[in-house]
């Protein structure tokens, strides 16, 4: 014992670092921080996580475009707690963006990123662009058939830029086509590049914690005034400021750590996302899907209007990325209080309900066409023969099924299409089905007299009163 | 040093300690390109690499019936031998009539995504955002702003070939 604090002692002498480490984690903090301060912490935890359960992975992981898919099967079914490291870091992963995206909204309600915190919003900006590249990127990196659609929706989506944006797209790409460069690209960049850039602005982040303070709960009626609110700010932590270390630190443990065990639940009894179908672009068979936190931007590209669609796609982001840089230059002082800030509260209010519900949609994806829809069963077609049995084998086989459903079979990419004999003539049927419109194909050229006749047959048959009766 | 030398330097505007942090400065400017120019020359590395025109022949005129549309699989242009499975592309190809063949790409013109045919209906499906197309590759519903694209296609030697292209990119 004697000797092991001799040589801590010896340590600390020659390297100083309990006089250096000591006043940081001690420095004085304003009272009454509480549970709202922990989501930064939070997200630097799971941010760790991530570091750590990304080592372990690339300790098997195969970086290359061929034997990636193998590896990662391997890594899922065989290797030793594989599967739950998987996990942990896809989990981590949600948590991040999660959090993150928490820790803003906190950030920007209280108001902490006005005077003097203006860079500290801003490199946390930056750390939000870098979390958004890590999970697609990361995601990418499960190399499965999934991973190679993503990998040209993006480059597709980044050909929008004006001039410049097929260039961007082939270098997104490393090339003309997928290949065998394309996954050690995004490796390098998700492993080296955008995490060292993720060290370095988490460094300067909290750097500027130390610097400017942690920022005092805000009180309606005290506003920031810069000409003031340094030296007010210093008496408050001079007369009534509290150690961080223990004193509002023990929260960030506490909640760091049910972050953690989260996770790792969510790991063992979830599991990661299953390694899709290999990374072969020339199977077709594909439902390409982002993971859930970019399924609302894949609902979007959906639901725009096609006429605005490739100008929202390459200006949507510059015009965000804008204004959250600009935020604290335009409101950089004033009250800090929601109770006393409507418009914010309101703008937070917005974004989440139309992410929300945006999320929704993309979850549903009812404009895709159900490829996976079965002809409908005899109980709701009504007949066994003759045109309203023809007529539905139609309704299946030239693809009205993928988009409409009836009784509760088919897509939601069109109307459904249960009672329609009741709101639609043979004539109007007849026309609408032959010259398409409002987002149908045109069947015109597809369907023989007899044909059209039995489907316009079947279709008259989908009545609320008489619906499965008519037999012909 | 001699007291001359400096004050020559400081009547031209420069003394030595603005001399050396320039020279520091502009030396660690040149360590800086010297490191960092094979990092973006391999970054642009795909921008430089020639791709040969390659045909690849696809099936023997015989095997594909008038009328009809088949995926058919063939390698890129020029892979890399580590590229595996990745390495393979697809085309639809449509026998119009006996001697006119059109290879469309599989690529949906509004985000890429793999169409599908479904050949009762005579349409090409995408899966991701509901994309429609006619056999002709002309837009029938959705969201793509192009016709699907298509790449070059011959006969040779009673062979099919189709050119092996780039994944088509929509621009604005």
């Amino acid at each position: 014992m004697r000797v092991l604090k001799n040589a801590w002692q010896w340590f600390d002498d020659r390297t100083g670092i309990s006089g250096s480490i000591g006043p940081i984690a001690r420095h004085p903090v304003p009272p009454g921080t509480g549970w709202w301060y922990v989501f930064g912490s939070a997200t630097l935890i799971a941010f760790t996580i991530q570091v750590v359960t990304g080592i372990a992975l690339s300790l098997m992981y195969v970086p290359s475009s061929s034997q990636a898919h193998d590896s990662l099967l391997f890594i899922t079914n065989e290797a030793f707690l594989g599967r739950f490291l998987r996990g942990m870091h896809h989990f981590g992963a949600s948590a991040m963006m999660l959090l993150v995206g928490i820790h803003m909204i906190r950030v920007f309600l209280m108001g902490a990123y006005k005077y003097p915190r203006e860079m500290s919003w801003i490199s946390g900006v930056a750390l939000f662009a870098f979390t958004i590249i890590m999970a697609f990127t990361g995601q990418l990196l499960r190399w499965d058939q999934n991973a190679i659609w993503s990998t040209i929706v993006a480059a597709e989506q980044a050909g929008r830029v004006p001039i410049i944006g097929e260039w961007i797209a082939r270098f997104i790409l490393a090339g003309g086509t997928i290949g065998a460069v394309t996954l050690s690209r995004f490796f390098a960049f998700h492993v080296f590049f955008i995490p060292a850039l993720i060290y370095a602005f988490i460094g300067l982040h909290l750097y500027l914690v130390l610097r400017n303070g942690i920022s005092d709960p805000p009180k309606p009626g005290q506003p920031v005034e810069p000409g003031t609110y340094r030296n007010w700010y210093h008496s408050l932590i001079k007369n009534r400021g509290v150690p961080f270390w223990p004193d509002a630190a023990w929260r960030d443990v506490v909640f760091g750590v049910v972050v953690i065990a989260v996770i790792a639940l969510l790991a063992i009894f979830v599991g990661p996302p299953e390694i899709g179908k290999p990374p072969d672009p020339s199977i077709i068979e594909a439902y390409p899907r982002p993971d859930w936190y970019f399924l609302w931007i894949f609902a979007l590209f959906a639901l725009l209007p096609a006429n605005i669609e490739s100008y929202v796609i390459f200006l949507g982001p510059l015009i965000v990325g804008l204004i959250l840089i600009l935020l604290p230059f335009i409101w950089n002082k004033g009250e800090r209080s929601p109770r006393r800030r409507p418009w914010a509260v309101g703008i937070v209010l917005v974004i989440v309900i139309m992410v929300g519900t945006l999320w929704i949609e993309g979850i549903r994806a009812p404009w895709s066409p159900d490829f996976s829809a079965q002809p409908l069963p005899v109980e709701v077609v009504g007949a066994t023969s003759g045109p309203v049995h023809e007529g539905a084998e139609l309704f299946y086989s030239k693809g009205c099924e993928f988009c409409h459903a009836i009784s509760g079979h088919g897509g939601h990419r069109g109307p459904d299409l249960t009672y329609i004999g009741d709101s639609l003539s043979p004539d109007e049927m007849t026309w609408r089905i032959l010259n398409g419109g409002l987002n149908m194909p045109a069947f015109g050229g597809n369907l023989t007299p007899e044909e059209l006749d039995s489907l316009v047959a079947f279709l008259q048959s989908r009545r609320v009163r008489t619906g499965a009766k008519v037999v012909d | 040093m001699n007291d001359k030398n400096e004050e020559s330097i400081e009547s031209s505007g420069c003394n030595r300690r603005q001399f050396f942090s320039k020279l520091s400065i502009t030396l660690g400017g040149v360590a800086a390109l010297i490191i960092g120019f094979p990092i973006v020359g391999f970054l642009l590395s795909p921008f430089l690499r020639k791709v040969p025109e390659v045909w690849r022949p696809v099936g023997s005129v015989d095997s594909f019936k008038v009328g009809t549309t088949v995926v058919v699989k063939y390698l890129d242009a020029s892979p890399l031998p580590w590229a595996g499975v990745t390495a393979n592309t697809a085309a639809w190809l449509r026998r119009d009539s006996e001697d006119k063949f059109i290879a469309f790409s599989i690529n949906c013109t509004h985000l890429g995504c793999p169409v599908r045919w479904l050949s009762d209906a005579e349409l090409f499906m995408c899966p991701c955002h509901g994309g429609v197309y006619y056999k002709d590759g002309e837009v029938a519903a959705g969201p793509p702003p192009k016709p699907l694209p298509r790449y070059p296609v011959r006969v040779r030697n009673g062979q099919v070939e189709i050119m092996a292209s780039p994944i088509p990119i929509t621009t604005i």
